[in-house]
């Protein structure tokens, strides 16, 4: 049974490589993307922490930027 | 209408979303390998080789899709002048781009055992090459271009232009002699593949759909969090 599904009758190298081509192309999408999230979270990061007390105030004012700081506590 | 789907609105949604549609694709790929690699039946003429239709036709599909959405999307940054149609242009097309690379790649591995040729320069193979021109064209112009305003524009007539291919690339069987096969699947008219073989067909398209949303969410939070820095810079 697996030698068959390994050989698909002769086109195990056509079909497999196929398959491969399209999962490893998946997970190199899905972590160069997850990389260039967590790079742009962390300079966000780093940037609200060097912000003076009043610029703080305004930036905390904008919900959107709690969240992306949420989010980067989390990594 | 478009203030309901302004940035700071919905991103308190687009940052939550990745993990759910992680593991509903995690799920839904792993049901579709089983149907395609071992439950689907062979073809009469093709034998096992039919299988990498599971994977090269979603693929071939999603691509096309991606691209029409960034044309639609570059046509209502020019009329509404709006910046948020842009970003999600901006964040659909690496999966596209990814997508058509597959379709190319998984449609001269089926050749071989079935044409005896990796590769031939038929209307469909040509005009599926020409539009990954076109994503790469629209993917480096977010590159070169620093000024965000040009960025737009450029990218908006580089998807514009890209879309006249779109129907090329579907009637391209229909209008010349090709060596690829026409479509199987039509939704106005009788479908010519097997129920056995839609299903898994159907199930894969659905794993790559969520595949493309995966990487659009995490692109476009990437884009959301970009454009909040420069923000705080202004501060």
């Amino acid at each position: 049974m697996i030698n068959e599904i390994i050989s698909m009758n002769g086109y195990g190298s056509y079909v497999w490589s196929a398959f491969s081509f399209t999962l490893i192309s998946f997970v190199a999408l899905y972590f160069v993307t997850k990389l260039q999230l967590l790079k742009e979270q962390k300079r966000f990061a780093s940037k609200f922490g060097s912000l003076n007390e009043e610029k703080t105030k305004a930036a905390r004012s904008q919900n959107i930027n709690i969240e992306i700081l949420s989010n980067t506590s989390k990594i | 209408m478009f203030k309901y789907f302004e940035p700071n609105k919905i991103y308190a949604i687009t940052s939550r979303a990745p993990k759910y549609v992680l593991f509903l694709f995690i799920v839904v790929l792993t049901i579709g390998l089983t149907e395609s690699l071992i439950l689907s039946p062979e073809d009469y003429k093709q034998s096992e080789a039919v299988r990498i239709m599971y994977v090269h036709v979603p693929a071939a599909w999603i691509s096309l899709g991606i691209f029409l959405g960034l044309a639609l999307m570059s046509i209502g940054s020019f009329i509404f002048k709006n910046k948020n149609f842009a970003l999600i242009s901006k964040s659909l097309a690496p999966s596209g781009f990814i997508f058509n690379i597959i379709a190319l790649v998984t449609g001269s591995i089926w050749g071989k055992p079935t044409w005896g040729t990796w590769w031939a320069w038929d209307a469909r193979i040509t005009s599926m090459l020409i539009l990954a021109l076109f994503y790469g064209m629209y993917l480096l112009a977010w590159r070169i271009y620093e000024d965000n305003n040009k960025a737009i524009k450029v990218t908006s007539m580089i998807a514009i232009l890209g879309a006249i291919n779109i129907p090329i690339i579907k009637f391209s069987v229909d209008w010349w002699n090709t060596l690829h096969q026409p479509s199987s699947i039509n939704i106005l008219s009788e479908t010519s593949i097997h129920i056995s073989m839609l299903i898994p067909l159907g199930i894969m398209t659905a794993a790559f759909a969520l595949f493309s949303l995966l990487i659009f969410l995490m692109k476009y939070n990437t884009e959301l969090i970009k454009v909040k820095n420069k923000g705080l810079d202004r501060l």
